[in-house]
């Protein structure tokens, strides 16, 4: 793939970047707590005794999260691991109600993995995931409504995370990005995380360091907290990336530390230095067993598994025609792809995706609706090609029908029934045509004799015109070249 | 009608079932000896409005024939467990306001079965103490105290102490390192810390939560199994609670102890072992020799690690524990306004601490700290584990274990060199808390007295869940013993 180097004056330059993203596991209830998990209710009312840290509370793992967990290690293409352990995180701070967070730390639910990421240039690439853990998030506190105190929100408090660590694999900031959206695109497969990085369910810290184009040495990186969505990381990457080799260039050293990005500058700049760095004295959780998973659990996980983007785009290439790159589009997105299935069902699937692709992907995007909105069923998106397919209408009558079924959600059949859209396609209606047209042009007919063969499109244009963009243009074509020739 | 708080608990229920007194008799009686035994200041919260109104309704159920197996009984509850609408303080400053919206497993157990509560009993600050001297609301005294006032033992000093002196029928303990078993012996009681994972854990206060569990201390043997028939059972809200049935422990009272194995390890009578303490030890194991149990020297070879990993593990899992008591969302809050957050915690956890839990919140930091985490906790962790390995190996070779409960009689309050040196302190556990360590059940009833006139007591160490063989063989023991209960 096109290699992505940092020139300088004095020397190149590769990035290598590795990410953490914290994933909030889609669950009904808390991983520890029965509390809901309801994103945007009044503050503080999705909060249980544990969440709270009440004296005496305890903790209980909540079999769904630890479901979803193992359904994400599979999609990671990762090891499950039979054995995991919870641990705890200390540090003060007031929203961890507990001043602790459960996590994992030696022994994490899922282990390496690996994820493969779709380049622009059309070659593909394979990233390693380092681990997958579970753990709690903390809750909100919110500074900015009062100038004297900050409030505390506990409704986050103990949501499920998975947090996925990938090696430092990435070499451009155009990897990073493909990896979240991948990532993304698989979390929502699987229904496990919802991955919106606006609102906070899919939150990236990046790992950046920088070393001599073609050297192999790890040097020191930087952290990048929260980075919340995918332009920024590649932002922050690119930008870290040139500030760690000025100071090299200018003879300095990069000091290990947490930095914050910011979104307005593009900028990063330091949060923690590496002294300040927190002791979390991690040891195992006391008041949680370890999880131990059976085969035959994780092997009734697997049995769950839906086919995941990779393999449905290779099956769409394959077996329907598609091409790479509009598989690749279709696929991103499990209900547009599952859509596109739909529509293409007994239908000529290159087609539909062709229509998806354009019309009716422009048509979503101004109408700014989602898939699932849409007012043209995939049954009558697939109607409408074989309309197409079998020259009942024409691919430019076809626009009009698509048009009006974008109004009226109508069926394309009873569309171009009712609005007589029928193509043409009696020979002695169109050569009724033909032969007006040519009686009313004697000019251009002795121009066409007179070896301007070009005025045919003319003539052909006019029949298409005259019969109200009904007639069969492979017909009126040959018709007019025949009606000419005599 | 003779003092009918001077029965045991069987006595009552029976009494009580014979309608030979009322609840609110019993129940008067008990409030009527609590406020004549406050010099004792074995309880911090007294409910006896509470209690009458309870008494009243288990009249009324023996009435009309609803009555439940511990219906009407008068019962103190260590400050430890959370009791809903009651204040439950740990007896320590930071949560003397407290007042719990929930109530604890095993005291909605008790209620459950007809339990009265009279009030909250005194312990040392988070149960962290050997002479309940470290409470925020002062010590306790003994109620075996003649010229000088002694301490009851701790942490569950409050508990022993209202049993001895008749202040309730039976109470509850908890027990991490010997907090039952410690003032039961000094206090001429009978305690039982059942194994570990058969109580629940929810709702009590934690202090090292895989050590911690939840035990009666009563007049005798048999109460003792009344009460843990209603307190033990599986929990679903605390994880490392068992699933396994309870048997009726009151079943094995009138078993024979003919050919029971009964093991002595040779490494609790080290050299310089008080006289009195290792003669009434021989004594025991001819009273159940004599009975046709087979008495056999057994090694318990990690014995002189107990403490040292006793006192790196609890106070290790106790500096996470106790962190939730930051000032934030209940008890103390120390007055810091418009001070950094970390100002708050400082103050609030300085002022609302005593000096034994900072102290042992400081011990426990340490050893979790990186760079001494593989030398103090790990190795603990390891040294837990070969204690465990010690007991099973034993109990390939005998079916129960005897031992002193404490090298020492109850002493005096403000004893100078335990207060001046910890460690004195910590040594009166060197026989209990290897039994946390490994997760046993074990039991302390009085023997005797010693030339002091103190008390002493025998500690019984069953098999895992193996309870029944202690009430088995600690029946025949109080038979033989004929100890005078206060």
């Amino acid at each position: 793939m096109a290699e992505y180097i940092i020139e300088t004056a004095k020397g190149k330059w590769e990035v290598v970047v590795g990410l953490e993203i914290h994933c909030q596991i889609i669950s009904k209830s808390k991983i520890f707590s029965g509390a809901s998990t309801e994103f945007g209710d009044d503050p503080n009312t999705n909060v249980s005794f544990v969440d709270a840290g009440m004296p005496g509370m305890l903790p209980v793992i909540n079999k769904e999260c630890v479901h979803q967990a193992v359904k994400t290690g599979l999609g990671l293409n990762a090891k499950i691991n039979k054995y995991s352990e919870f641990s705890r995180k200390n540090y003060f701070y007031a929203d961890m109600p507990t001043d602790y967070q459960i996590t994992q730390f030696r022994y994490p639910i899922v282990g390496e993995g690996e994820v493969k990421i779709d380049l622009s240039d059309g070659t593909s690439k394979t990233i390693g995931i380092e681990r997958m853990h579970i753990e709690q998030d903390a809750g909100k506190s919110i500074h900015d409504l009062s100038p004297t105190k900050s409030y505390i929100d506990l409704n986050r408090a103990g949501v499920g995370l998975m947090e996925i660590v990938t090696k430092p694999d990435f070499r451009s900031p155009e990897e990073a990005g493909a990896f979240l959206r991948k990532l993304r695109s698989i979390l929502r497969y699987l229904g496990t995380c919802d991955g919106n990085m606006d609102e906070g369910s899919m939150r990236c810290d990046v790992n950046v360091s920088v070393r001599p184009y073609g050297s192999s040495e790890l040097r020191t990186r930087c952290e990048m907290k929260n980075v919340n969505s995918v332009k920024f990381v590649m932002q922050a990457i690119e930008n870290e990336a040139k500030r760690h080799i000025e100071v090299y260039e200018n003879g300095g050293t990069v000091e290990q530390e947490t930095r914050q990005f910011d979104p307005t500058s593009g900028q990063t700049k330091v949060m923690r230095k590496k002294e300040f760095a927190h002791d979390y004295r991690y040891f195992p959780e006391p008041d949680l067993p370890p999880l131990v998973l059976s085969d035959e659990y994780i092997n009734g996980v697997k049995a769950e598994m839906i086919e995941l983007p990779d393999a449905k785009k290779q099956r769409f290439v394959e077996t329907m025609g598609l091409t790479a790159y509009d598989a690749m589009v279709l696929c991103e997105n499990k209900e547009i792809a599952d859509y596109f299935e739909k529509a293409a069902a007994g239908h000529d699937a290159k087609k539909v995706a062709n229509w998806m692709m354009s019309d009716f992907f422009a048509m979503l995007n101004k109408k700014r609706l989602d898939i699932s909105q849409s007012p043209i069923s995939a049954e009558n998106l697939g109607r409408l090609v074989e309309l197409i397919s079998k020259e009942v209408i024409s691919g430019k009558i076809a626009k009009d029908v698509f048009e009006i079924m974008s109004e009226t959600g109508e069926n394309p059949e009873k569309i171009v029934e009712e609005k007589g859209l029928k193509q043409v396609t009696d020979s002695g209606a169109i050569e009724a045509l033909v032969e007006e047209v040519i009686a009313s042009n004697p000019d251009n007919v002795a121009a066409y004799k007179n070896g301007k063969t070009n005025l045919a499109g003319w003539f052909v244009g006019q029949v298409i015109k005259q019969s109200q963009g009904k007639a069969n243009p492979a017909m009126v074509n040959k018709l007019v070249k025949e009606k000419l020739e005599q | 009608m003779s003092d009918i708080t001077k029965l045991t608990a069987a006595e009552a229920l029976d009494g009580l079932k014979k309608k030979e007194f009322t609840s609110v008799e019993l129940t008067e009686a008990y409030l009527h000896n609590m406020e004549n035994g406050r010099k004792y200041n074995a309880y911090i919260t007294e409910c006896g409005e509470k209690a009458l109104e309870q008494a009243r309704e288990a009249d009324k159920r023996y009435a009309n024939g609803t009555a439940r197996s511990l219906e009407g009984l008068p019962l103190g509850i260590k400050d430890l467990f959370c009791t809903k609408d009651i204040r439950t303080t740990a007896a320590s400053h930071i949560l003397d306001n407290f007042i719990p919206p929930y109530e604890s497993t095993v005291t909605q157990h008790l209620l459950d079965d007809g339990a009265v509560f009279l009030g909250k009993l005194n312990l040392d600050e988070f149960a962290m103490g050997g002479s309940n001297e470290t409470s925020y609301f002062g010590p306790v005294i003994n109620p075996w105290s003649k010229d000088k006032d002694l301490v009851p033992g701790g942490s569950s000093g409050g508990s022993a102490a209202a049993v001895a002196a008749h202040l309730c029928a039976a109470s509850t303990g908890t027990d991490t390192g010997g907090s039952i078993r410690e003032p039961a012996a000094f206090c001429g009681v009978t305690g039982i810390k059942p194994t570990y994972g058969r109580c629940s854990r929810y709702g009590i206060v934690a202090f090292a939560s895989s050590l911690d569990q939840a035990g009666p201390i009563a007049q005798d043997v048999r109460d003792c199994a009344l009460l843990l028939n209603s307190m033990a059972g599986f929990d679903d809200k605390d994880s490392t609670s068992c699933n396994l049935p309870v048997p009726d422990y009151t079943s094995f009272l009138a078993e024979d102890i003919k050919g029971l194995v009964i093991g002595l390890p040779k490494e609790y009578r080290p050299e310089g072992l008080n006289a009195e303490v290792a003669a009434y030890w021989d004594k025991a194991a001819e009273m159940l020799k004599a009975r046709g149990a087979i008495i056999k020297e057994i090694s318990l070879p990690h014995t002189k690690y107990a403490l040292a990993t006793y006192y790196v593990l609890a106070p290790a899992e106790a500096s996470s524990n106790l962190a939730r008591y930051d000032g934030i969302r209940y008890g103390y809050r120390a007055d810091a306004k418009g001070e950094h957050l970390d100002e708050l915690y400082i103050r609030s956890r300085t002022e609302g601490f005593g000096k034994e839990v900072k102290r042992r919140i400081m011990i426990g930091t340490y050893v979790l700290s990186a760079g001494y985490y593989d030398a103090y906790y790990l190795k603990a962790q390891k040294m837990r584990r070969l204690i465990y390995n010690d007991f099973m190996e034993a109990f390939k070779q005998c079916d129960i274990i005897l031992t002193p409960t404490s090298p020492i009689t109850a002493f005096p309050i403000g004893d100078e060199s335990m207060l001046q040196n910890p460690i004195n302190m910590y040594l009166n556990d060197v026989f209990t808390v290897s039994i946390n360590l490994a997760g046993l059940p074990a039991m302390s009833l009085p023997i005797g007295l010693a030339q002091n006139g103190l008390p002493l007591g025998m500690q019984l160490i069953g098999k895992p869940f193996d309870e029944g063989t202690i009430f088995n063989v600690a029946a025949k023991l109080e038979a033989d013993a004929k100890f005078e209960r206060k």
